[in-house]
C-alpha cells in the first residue's frame, strides 16, 4: 500500500490558487524529491499535507496510510506518523527542549495507543536517538529553538524525527541557509532514519541536497504542477539547465 | 481539512467549572441588610470583647461616609450592599467544632470532593507537610494539626479563636497594617468581618510545615469578608497557602477579605495563593467580585515577605498584595499570574513601600488574557526620603490568546530619594499560530499546545509556589484557558 497517495490536490493561500493539481504516490521505502523555484508551491504542498489552517485545500483528495486527511487534525496527521520539518523552526520561549520532545513522544505514544514513557525510559530513548542524529546536551536543555542558530535548527529537527519514528518525513527546504557542513550533519540524519517501511518527501530548491540524500525520484514542481518526474538524474539536469526553460514552457 | 475545531472549542469553553456544586447544608444567616445593629450582632454571635464591637463600630461609621473607589479598570453594575447578607454560618453545635467529629459530615464531604484534606491520618504516617484551617461560609469549620503546632509555640487556627483565646495578641497586631479607615472594602471589612485565620510564629521559630486556609463560600447572597492576620516574630519562618472555590451561581457574590501580614526583625513570610473563584459564565453571568486588601508590613531589619499569587478565578479582580518595607535591609517580593478569560476583568498589582534604608524589592508579574477579557496591572514603587539605597526591580509580562481581548499595564513610580535604582520591564506577547501549529505538528492538540506555552510563560512564577500547589496551579491555567484559542 502507498504511505501517501496525492491525488488532483489543489490548494489555496488567502483565497490565492497555488496548487493546481498535483497527484504524487509515495511508497514505503522511497525517498522522492521535490525541486522547483520560488513561488512554485514547494511549502504550500508540505503545509496543506501536515495540515497549517492557513492553507486551504480546495480540491482532490490526500490519502495517508490509507486515511482521508480531511479526517485527522493536524495533530493527528502527526501522531498517525507524519512528519514535517519545518523550513523556519518556531521558538517556544519557556519550554525546555527536552519537555516539549517527551510531551510530544508520549502524545504520538498515546494516540497510538502504546504506554506512556516515563522520565527514564524517555531518558534512554534520547541516548538511542543520538546515536543516530548527534545533538550538544545544552541544545536540549535550552528553551525550544530559543536562540538557536539556523543549523543548530535544522539539527533539532532532525533530532525530532529521530525521536517521533514517523512513518512518513517531509523536509520543507532543510537545506535552506546551511552551510555545506551543517547539510552533512542534516543529510546524514535523514540516511541514518531511511528504512524500507519509511518514506520521505524532500522538498528543496537546490539540487546540493540531494548529493548527500540521493533520492529515488524526482519531480519539478512549476506553478502548482508536477511538470516531470524522473530518477535522480533529473536533479543533476536542472543543476545545469535551471527552472528557466519550464517556467517558460509552462508561460508560454 | 477544516477540523470541527470551531466547535470542539465552543464544547471546551462550555466546559463546567468544577467547583460549582452548593453543599446542601443547613446554616444560620442575618437578614440582608447593613447597619450597626447588624454590626452589632455578628460581634455579640462571636461573643467578642467590647473593644472589638466599638472597633468594628468605629468602622462600620467610616464606611457610611466613603464611596467606592471607581479608579481600576473594571467595570460592574452598582452592588446593593442594604441587599447582602453579612453573616452565614453552618448551623451546628453553638460552640466551635473540638474535633473532626463534631463537624457536619455534610462539610467534610464538601472539602474531601475539593481535595482538601481536613483529617489527621497523615500524621500518623509522618507525612503531612500542611495544616490546613478550612473557612466555610464566613466561619472557621476545622484546623488540623493545632496540637502539633502549639507545641511549638504557634498558634494557628480560626480569628474567632484568637480573640478568645489570645486577646492580647490581636487587639496588639489587628489593625496595623490595614488600618480600618484603609478603603472601602477593607473597611467595610473590618465592620462586617465574620471570621478567618490567624497565625502567630514565636521568636526564633521555622514553622515546619505549611499552613493554609481554604476558603468556600457556599451560601447565596451573601458577603464573605474574612480576615487573616499572620504575625511572625523575631526570626521566625511561615509559609502559607491559601486556596478558594465557590459554587456556581447566576448571581455575583461579593468577597472583601483583608489579610495582614507583620514581619519583626529577621523573621520570614511566605504567601502563596491560588484563587480559584467562579469566574462567571461565559458571557459574564454570575461569579465573584474579590475585593480584596493585602499588605504586608516589614516591621523589623532584615525582614522578608514574599506574596506569590495565582488568580485565575473571580468575575472581577480587585487586589494590591504590598509591602510596607519599614525596617533597614528588609525585603519586599511579589509574584503574580493573573488568568483572565472570557468575560473575566483584573485590575492587580502591587504597591512596595520602601522607608528603610537598603530596602529591596522584586515585582514580577505575568497577566494571560483570552476571550473578551481584560487584564490589567497596577503597581506603584514608592521610596521615600529616609530609604536610602533603595532597589526596585520590576518585570511585567502580558500574553494575549486570541483578538478580543485586552491587557493593560500602570506601572506608578515614585521617588524622593536620589540614591534609589529602579528598574521597569515589560513586554506583550500573543501566541501566535505558528507556534500552536508547530505543536501540533509535533503531535500535541491545541489545548495540550496553549496549556505548555502559557506554563512556559509563567514558570518564573510557578517556581516561587510551594510544590503541591505549583501542580495544581499549573493544572488549574490549563482549566482556565481551555477553548481560548479558536
Amino acid at each position: 500500500m502507498a504511505l501517501i497517495e496525492i491525488k488532483d490536490l489543489h490548494a489555496s493561500v488567502a483565497d490565492k490558487p497555488i496548487l493546481k493539481g498535483i497527484n504524487l504516490t509515495i511508497k514505503p521505502g522511497e525517498v522522492h524529491a521535490i525541486m522547483g523555484p520560488n513561488g512554485s508551491g514547494k511549502s504550500t504542498l508540505s503545509n496543506v499535507l501536515a495540515g497549517n489552517e492557513a492553507y486551504v485545500k480546495t480540491a482532490g483528495q490526500v490519502l495517508f496510510d490509507g486515511k482521508d486527511i480531511d479526517d485527522l487534525a493536524a495533530h493527528e496527521r502527526a501522531c498517525a506518523g507524519m512528519f514535517l520539518a519545518f523550513q523556519y523552526p518556531v521558538e517556544i520561549a519557556g519550554i525546555s527542549n527536552m519537555y516539549f520532545l517527551k510531551a510530544a513522544v508520549n502524545a504520538v505514544r498515546k494516540y497510538q495507543g502504546k504506554d506512556q514513557l516515563d522520565a527514564m525510559e524517555f531518558l534512554d530513548l534520547i541516548e538511542e536517538k543520538k546515536k543516530v542524529v548527534q545533538i550538544r546536551d545544552d541544545l536540549l536543555a535550552r528553551a525550544v529553538n530559543s536562540g538557536f542558530s539556523g543549523g543548530e535548527k535544522k539539527r533539532n529537527e532532525i533530532f525530532q524525527m529521530a525521536m517521533l519514528e514517523p512513518k512518513l518525513g517531509i523536509l520543507d527546504e532543510t537545506d535552506s541557509g546551511l552551510d555545506i557542513d551543517a547539510l552533512r550533519v542534516v543529510a546524514d540524519g535523514v540516511n541514518a532514519l531511511r528504512s524500507p517501511d519509511r518514506g520521505f518527501l524532500v522538498i528543496t530548491h537546490y539540487q546540493r541536497l540531494l548529493d548527500y540524500i540521493v533520492p529515488d525520484f524526482v519531480h519539478v514542481l512549476v506553478d502548482g504542477q508536477i511538470v516531470k518526474s524522473g530518477g535522480k538524474e533529473l536533479a543533476l539536469s536542472l543543476e545545469d539547465e535551471g527552472y528557466a526553460s519550464w517556467v517558460e514552457e509552462k508561460g508560454a | 481539512m477544516k477540523i470541527e475545531d470551531e466547535k470542539s472549542f465552543d464544547e471546551l469553553t462550555d466546559k463546567e467549572y468544577k467547583y460549582g456544586f452548593v453543599t446542601d447544608i443547613e446554616s444560620e444567616s442575618l437578614p440582608p441588610g447593613l447597619n450597626e445593629d447588624i454590626v452589632r450582632q455578628i460581634s455579640k454571635r462571636k461573643e467578642e470583647p467590647e473593644w472589638l464591637t466599638d472597633w468594628r463600630v468605629k468602622a462600620y461609621h467610616h464606611w457610611t461616609t466613603l464611596e467606592e473607589p471607581t479608579w481600576a479598570k473594571v467595570e460592574f453594575p452598582p452592588i446593593d450592599y442594604q441587599a447582602l447578607s453579612y453573616y452565614s454560618a453552618p448551623k451546628q453545635k453553638i460552640d466551635a467544632p473540638q474535633s473532626l467529629d463534631d463537624v457536619d459530615p455534610e462539610l467534610l464531604e464538601t472539602y474531601k470532593k475539593l481535595g482538601i484534606p481536613l483529617g489527621e491520618q497523615e500524621v500518623l504516617a509522618g507525612v503531612a507537610t500542611v495544616a490546613v484551617d478550612a473557612v466555610f461560609d464566613s466561619v472557621s469549620v476545622a484546623t488540623t494539626f493545632k496540637k502539633n503546632l502549639e507545641e511549638m509555640g504557634i498558634i494557628f487556627g480560626s480569628f474567632s479563636d484568637a480573640v478568645k483565646e489570645h486577646p492580647e495578641l490581636v487587639k496588639k497586631y489587628l489593625g496595623t497594617v490595614v488600618p480600618y479607615k484603609d478603603n472601602y472594602y477593607a473597611t467595610l471589612n473590618s465592620a462586617v468581618f465574620s471570621d478567618g485565620s490567624f497565625c502567630y510564629i514565636p521568636p526564633g521559630v521555622r514553622c515546619p510545615m505549611e499552613l493554609s486556609t481554604y476558603f468556600r463560600i457556599n451560601a447565596a447572597n451573601t458577603g464573605q469578608f474574612e480576615r487573616t492576620l499572620l504575625v511572625a516574630d523575631e526570626g521566625a519562618y511561615v509559609s502559607y497557602l491559601e486556596g478558594c472555590t465557590a459554587p456556581q451561581r447566576d448571581e455575583n457574590q461579593l468577597h472583601a477579605a483583608v489579610v495582614e501580614l507583620v514581619a519583626h526583625k529577621d523573621a520570614q513570610i511566605k504567601y502563596s495563593t491560588v484563587q480559584n473563584w467562579y469566574p462567571g459564565d461565559k458571557d459574564g453571568k454570575g461569579g465573584i467580585y474579590n475585593f480584596v486588601t493585602k499588605r504586608g508590613h516589614c516591621r523589623g531589619d532584615n525582614s522578608k515577605i514574599s506574596w506569590t499569587q495565582v488568580e485565575t478565578g473571580s468575575a472581577i479582580t480587585w487586589k494590591y498584595p504590598s509591602c510596607i518595607l519599614k525596617g533597614d535591609n528588609s525585603i519586599g517580593e511579589f509574584y503574580s499570574v493573573a488568568v483572565t478569560n472570557n468575560m473575566q476583568q483584573a485590575d492587580t498589582g502591587t504597591k512596595m513601600i520602601h522607608v528603610g534604608k537598603n530596602t529591596s524589592s522584586t515585582i514580577i508579574s505575568k497577566g494571560i488574557s483570552a476571550g473578551k477579557a481584560q487584564n490589567t496591572y497596577r503597581g506603584q514603587v514608592k521610596v521615600v526620603e529616609t530609604a536610602e539605597n533603595a532597589r526596585n526591580f520590576s518585570q511585567c509580562d502580558s500574553m494575549l490568546i486570541g483578538g478580543k481581548c485586552g491587557a493593560h499595564t500602570f506601572p506608578y513610580i515614585d521617588i524622593s530619594n536620589p540614591s534609589a535604582q529602579v528598574e521597569h520591564e515589560a513586554t506583550t506577547t500573543k501566541i501566535g499560530e505558528d507556534q500552536i501549529f508547530y505543536c501540533n505538528q509535533r503531535g500535541l492538540d491545541t489545548e495540550e499546545a496553549v496549556s505548555m506555552i502559557v506554563n512556559g510563560f509563567c514558570k518564573e512564577v510557578f517556581k516561587e509556589l510551594p510544590m503541591e500547589f505549583a501542580v495544581e496551579a499549573q493544572k488549574l491555567l490549563g482549566i482556565s484557558l481551555e477553548g481560548s484559542v479558536g
